[in-house]
């Protein structure tokens, strides 16, 4: 069976009940479904907003790149991923991953390499807003990401 | 053989015309979110092609002056440093990702 994929790169929010029915529909074989919900936060109150920028074309066949090494990887049913862009107040939701398995390890596992794959691969940038109204520096890339997709085992 | 010159030209000015995207810090540092670059023949790879652009003004060197902290892609491909460019239509250049 095919699995349902989503990818979505929007500045809209997404409705993480909606997106999570969306996984769910329901089949004989559906044994769990494992989300993550990266949120924007205020890093103890020093932070007014993140501004997320995006290569539009390339983001979404970056996104579907990894999907498809989930896939193969993975027995799922559906996979979602939802990156937004624009500016975000803290608790704000950033991005949506989600999949479908019949068992839960699977679920959790494709659901947590999507998220380390995400953040070393897909090309986003994120601008921090000072609380005190000033445009602070970018976000810099942290070297725990890269250890975290390198224990994947797979291509760069 | 002499009415084909213009169109051999014309083919080659085409073939080395080339889309360049800059995001992030790099952008703001170069100045254009992006550009329609004519490239020498000696540009062979995205180092060369980070080279050259770094020897535009200073803040192409600013961009360019850390090379490990600028990553690129060739159409919409992550690349490496040594990746040839070939008939590539866009390259972009941008620090490392910082989504999620």
């Amino acid at each position: 069976m095919a699995a349902r994929v989503v990818i979505r790169i929007q500045a809209e929010a997404f409705n993480v009940a909606k997106e999570t029915e969306a996984l769910s529909s329901p089949h004989d074989d559906l044994g769990a479904v494992a989300t993550f919900i990266g949120y924007c936060r205020s890093e103890g109150g020093r932070l007014a907003a993140l501004e997320l920028e995006h290569y539009p074309g390339m983001a979404d066949e970056e996104i579907k790149r990894v999907v498809d090494q989930a896939l193969q990887r993975w027995p799922l049913s559906a996979v979602s991923v939802i990156h937004r862009y624009g500016v975000m107040k803290p608790g704000d939701g950033i991005v949506f991953v989600g999949t479908a398995s019949s068992h839960r390890a699977e679920a959790f596992a494709a659901c947590e390499f999507l998220m380390d794959y995400l953040k070393t691969q897909a090309p986003f940038w994120k601008k921090e807003h000072r609380a005190d109204g000033t445009i602070g520096d970018w976000v810099e890339a942290k070297a725990d990401d890269d250890v975290a997709a390198a224990r994947w085992k797979i291509g760069s | 053989m002499i009415i084909f010159v213009p169109a051999f030209a014309m083919w080659l000015k085409r073939m080395t015309e080339i889309k360049i995207a800059y995001f992030a810090w790099v952008r703001e540092r170069v100045g254009v979110a992006d550009e329609l670059v004519t490239i020498p023949s000696s540009v062979v790879t995205i180092e060369d092609l980070a080279r050259w652009l770094s020897a535009r003004d200073e803040g192409y060197a600013s961009a360019f002056e850390n090379p490990k902290l600028v990553r690129a892609a060739i159409d919409r491909v992550h690349a490496k440093p040594h990746d040839m460019i070939g008939n590539a239509r866009e390259i972009a250049f941008f620090p490392p990702m910082t989504g999620g």
